[in-house]
């Protein structure tokens, strides 16, 4: 990729993650002109980090515009991946049989059940199908589970995907429209220039008339300089990744899933530990744990890899979608569910990034206008 | 194959390969063990079927892939030959539950 | 050889790895009075090099060469000192607070230690041409364990290919056992003979210049060696059946082969150091990355050492030598009083003696880039069989660098974790890019560097906040 001093595009998407590779190539194939700048090699990378899962059972209490733009995400899926695989080749492997969330406790049971149903009796909330499930039933759809689940939510709507392969995609594709991809770019500064942007990285200098900052944690900082405010913090998750099995799951487990190629992947630890990458064996032993007490013949299976990844959370929770009223034309998102909310990204987004208006009722939730002190008396 | 260029001692162990007994020699690896007896692949590869046997022979390449005794994914090379032990090639994947 | 319920939880130095250098910090470590442990995951101690030193299955004769029976006493005094030594342990994880993670028996556990020693020595260089990855194909390291621990030698039609000292060594053992090779296909670059030359006084006066003349002079006798090979394939469908080779003078030929045996020189085994967040440098002419360390194997890590050519290739006598450094460093920090000046200064004089004389022999034997950057469809990573050419096309798209690719294609994401394509990527990388090695990097590695199962992760010790952090019901 060439250093391009004062090229100019109609956009810039400051982050090539799976939310900037989503609007980048959602921008791209609409005709405009679309930079995506990135990072280097070794960066916090949520988008390597994510366990590909498409969820929508459980998204949304406390915001049902947010159950509805996740519902409205999954269902626009197929139409993402049927897009990527004609333009690029590349199958990403989108599977929505629907997801179990397996509990081991009747405690958690009945947490479980009145969190749904709290869920589904918010004001505004577009109801979907779900089902309380016991053992035996569980047991039906999932014959391998062991003696301790004692129950489980099922939503047919949840699904999976072949995460990374699905950036991969999103890159192809996003230089197939002639989007340009400027690696090792990590911008240090954006500047305002008389209704256009400039983003200083390195000695390099990109132009562009607007940008978007999707740039996960980096929004933290970047916001502040088109006068966003929009609070994100970071969040850590570990991951154990076992060898190749033949496939065995036919659903998907919100904490285990298989993959396309085999390998069983298991989460889920929500950690506040600031920036600190590195694997915790405690977290571990405890998913590990629970793993095997779901599925009892993943304990013989290698694990080939452990690793952790930052979540980029919003203070919130739920995604930040705006335009900035100090300097127009520079649009923030971010969000934890990049790879749920892909589809919503690149065919409802982008079109609304483009023609400059998220005052759209959907989208006008998402807005930063929630993160803002009222003023004391 | 190979040979054995030592006075050969007496093979005093059998193990199984896919069935069929097979003498080994005590201290042996089941990677040497199989070798010895003419057996240069040992798996097809969970990718793409492709036939694999040992590589490196110390423990780093993960090609020389066997199920022992039931369990499946043993590194042939870091496993040493007991009497009856049951080995068997693989194909693919392994099953879950092996 | 201690059993696994007699292992304490805590030592004052734990040293991974029993081969030449683990072997002699082990040693010193004990002597000094200092609580050791010495974990390796072969069944016997050794190393590679010294493999199948104690369980021979040749009588002390000169099949094997008389360098390779120093093993014997290195083990003899390793066992015979007070360390405690555990076979059969990998060492999978170096955790927080100098916790070493270590799987013995299908179970895991934590051991603490003062001081982290890591020799885990070196492992092949890969080799990625053609059909590498056929049945019937290994490295001469192979060769070389199945010869030293099983007395096995190959029957059939076996070519041996590369470069490299390890080359020659193998080729005269073969000889002395009746092993007539088909053929050497020698790919040493006749430009590095100008390059090493150069350092000819050096190597003259080093042990190596006579120890490697006897050996060429024999097997060069008695086996058809071509030199100038710049190109190999091997053919096959389950298993190999040819070999095709063209050299610098434009000479193709096919030979009909049984076995295919390749070596073009060994790398640190870096996993583990790298996985502890030890430093690491891209090492120019070695083209391999090597640990930061200091003059006594000390790395950024404040507790962990590295010696032996883990810590950069230099054969096993002066591994020896950086494993006592390691130890004298050590002691030194654990048990001042005991004296080690005299131990340091014969250390040293012996790693001066057997570094001369590498610098000839890392320019001669650098390994030609064409077999190191491969092409087309030549496998690059094995374990998820991605080629050359997806790893070139995918680099074209901007990859940022290896672990991009490894998302974007999976290479090193297998078990063997990088140690056999990593290089390749970074070298293919580099090119692409037109960066430095050093700029494109490695793979981020982190625990467990080996497989271990999900039931051992399981075992390990959780707390309260662990429990909190993932069942949040």
């Amino acid at each position: 990729m060439v250093n391009a001093p004062h090229t100019e595009f109609d956009f810039a998407v400051i982050g090539g993650g799976l939310v900037g590779a989503a609007i980048a190539w959602g921008l791209a194939r609409r005709g405009r002109s679309v930079a995506m700048l990135d990072e280097g090699d070794i960066a916090f990378r949520a988008s390597r980090g994510n366990f590909a899962l498409i969820w929508v059972q459980s998204k949304g209490g406390g915001m049902s515009r947010y159950a509805l733009w996740t519902r409205q995400s999954s269902d626009a899926w197929p139409q993402l991946a049927e897009a990527l695989r004609m333009e690029t080749g590349l199958d990403v492997c989108l599977h929505q049989p629907g997801g179990f969330h397996l509990l081991l406790s009747q405690g958690e049971v009945e947490n479980r059940a009145n969190a749904l149903k709290r869920l589904h009796n918010q004001p505004g909330m577009v109801p979907f199908e779900y089902r309380m499930l016991d053992h035996a039933q569980t047991e039906k759809m999932l014959p391998q589970i062991g003696p301790d689940v004692v129950g489980a939510s099922f939503c047919p709507l949840d699904g999976h995907v072949n995460a990374l392969r699905l950036l991969r995609a999103l890159h192809v594709g996003f230089q197939r429209h002639g989007g340009r991809y400027f690696p090792d770019r990590a911008v240090e500064r954006i500047e305002p220039r008389g209704g256009e942007f400039r983003l200083h990285s390195a000695n390099v200098e990109i132009s562009a008339n607007k940008i978007v900052l999707a740039a996960g944690l980096g929004n933290a900082w970047l916001a502040a300089m088109v006068g966003i405010n929009a609070p994100v913090r970071p969040q850590r998750g570990q991951i154990i990744v076992t060898e190749k099995v033949a496939p065995f799951m036919n659903y998907v487990v919100h904490t285990i899933r298989q993959t396309d190629e085999g390998s069983v992947m298991i989460s889920d630890s929500v950690e506040e530990a600031g920036f600190d990458i590195s694997v915790g064996s405690e977290v571990l032993a405890v998913m590990a744990d629970r793993a095997i007490r779901m599925f009892p013949h993943l304990a013989k299976l290698n694990v080939v890899r452990c690793w952790a990844a930052l979540r980029v959370m919003p203070q919130d929770g739920y995604p930040i979608y705006d335009q900035s009223k100090a300097c127009p034309g520079a649009f923030i998102a971010t969000c934890h569910s990049g790879v749920t909310l892909a589809a919503a990204h690149a065919l409802l987004l982008a079109p609304c990034i483009d023609i400059g208006n998220l005052s759209d009722e959907c989208l006008a939730a998402f807005s930063t206008r929630r993160f803002d002190v009222p003023p004391s008396d | 194959m190979f040979r054995r260029v030592i006075r050969e001692r007496e093979l005093s162990l059998t193990i199984f390969i896919d069935g069929t007994a097979t003498p080994a020699r005590h201290g042996d690896t089941v990677a040497a063990a199989m070798l010895a007896s003419g057996h240069v692949a040992c798996r097809t590869t969970a990718v793409s079927g492709a036939a694999r046997g040992p590589y490196c022979l110390m423990g780093v390449c993960f090609d020389c892939l066997v199920t022992i005794d039931g369990s499946a994914n043993r590194q042939a090379c870091m496993t040493t030959v007991r009497d009856a032990m049951r080995i068997e090639t693989q194909r693919g994947k392994r099953e879950y539950g092996t | 050889m201690i059993v696994a319920s007699a292992l304490r939880d805590r030592y004052d130095v734990a040293v991974v790895g029993a081969g030449p250098a683990g072997l002699a910090a082990a040693a010193l470590c004990a002597r000094a009075g200092l609580t050791c442990i010495l974990f390796d995951d072969q069944a016997n101690p050794g190393g590679q090099i010294y493999r199948g030193v104690t369980n021979s299955p040749f009588d002390r004769g000169t099949a094997l060469g008389r360098d390779y029976w120093r093993g014997e006493s290195l083990v003899r005094a390793a066992l015979g000192s007070g360390a405690h030594y555990v076979s059969g342990a990998s060492v999978w994880g170096l955790l927080r607070e100098n916790e070493i993670a270590v799987s013995l028996g299908g179970g895991t556990r934590q051991i603490r230690a003062a001081r982290i020693i890591l020799a885990t020595g070196a492992i092949e260089r890969p080799f990625p041409i053609q059909g590498w990855t056929l049945p019937g194909v290994m490295t001469a390291g192979a060769a070389q364990i199945l010869l030293k621990s099983s007395a096995l030698v190959p029957t059939g039609r076996t070519l041996l290919a590369g470069c490299g000292p390890l080359l020659w060594l193998l080729a005269w053992q073969y000889l002395n056992v009746g092993v007539r090779l088909d053929a050497i296909l020698d790919t040493t670059l006749a430009a590095n003979w100008r390059r090493a030359l150069r350092h000819a006084a050096t190597f003259a006066a080093s042990p190596y210049l006579a120890r490697g003349l006897r050996l060429m002079f024999d097997v060069r006798r008695a086996v058809r060696v071509i030199a100038g090979v710049v190109d190999i394939a091997a053919e096959g469908g389950e298993r190999i059946g040819a070999v095709t080779y063209r050299t610098a003078r434009g000479h193709f030929e096919r030979l009909p082969a049984d076995m295919l045996l390749l070596h073009q020189g060994v790398v640190p085994n870096v996993n583990l150091a790298m996985s502890a967040n030890v430093a690491h440098r891209w090492n120019d002419m070695q083209l391999c990355w090597v640990p930061c360390v200091d003059s006594y194997g000390s790395t950024t890590v404040p507790h962990i050492a590295v010696a032996g050519d883990g810590a950069s290739i230099a054969g096993a006598e002066a591994a020896e030598a950086r494993g006592r450094l390691a130890a004298i460093a050590a002691i030194r920090a654990l048990r001042r009083e005991f004296p080690v000046s005299e131990e340091e200064r014969v250390a040293r004089q012996s790693l001066h003696r057997y570094e001369r004389g590498r610098a000839f022999l890392d320019r001669l034997y650098q390994p030609a880039p064409n077999f190191r950057r491969s092409r087309g469809d030549t496998v690059v990573c094995r374990c998820e069989e991605v080629t050359a050419q997806q790893v070139l096309e995918t680099a074209a798209l901007g990859c940022a660098g290896p672990n991009q690719m490894k998302a974007f294609l999976r290479c090193g994401m297998g078990p063997c974790q990088g140690r056999f394509c990593g290089l390749t990527v970074t070298e293919l990388m580099a090119e692409a890019r037109g960066f430095s090695c050093a700029e494109i990097g490695y793979y981020r590695l982190r625990p467990p560097v080996k497989p271990i199962t999900l039931a051992e992760i399981a075992s390990l010790p959780t707390d309260e906040a662990a429990v909190k952090a993932v069942a949040r019901e």
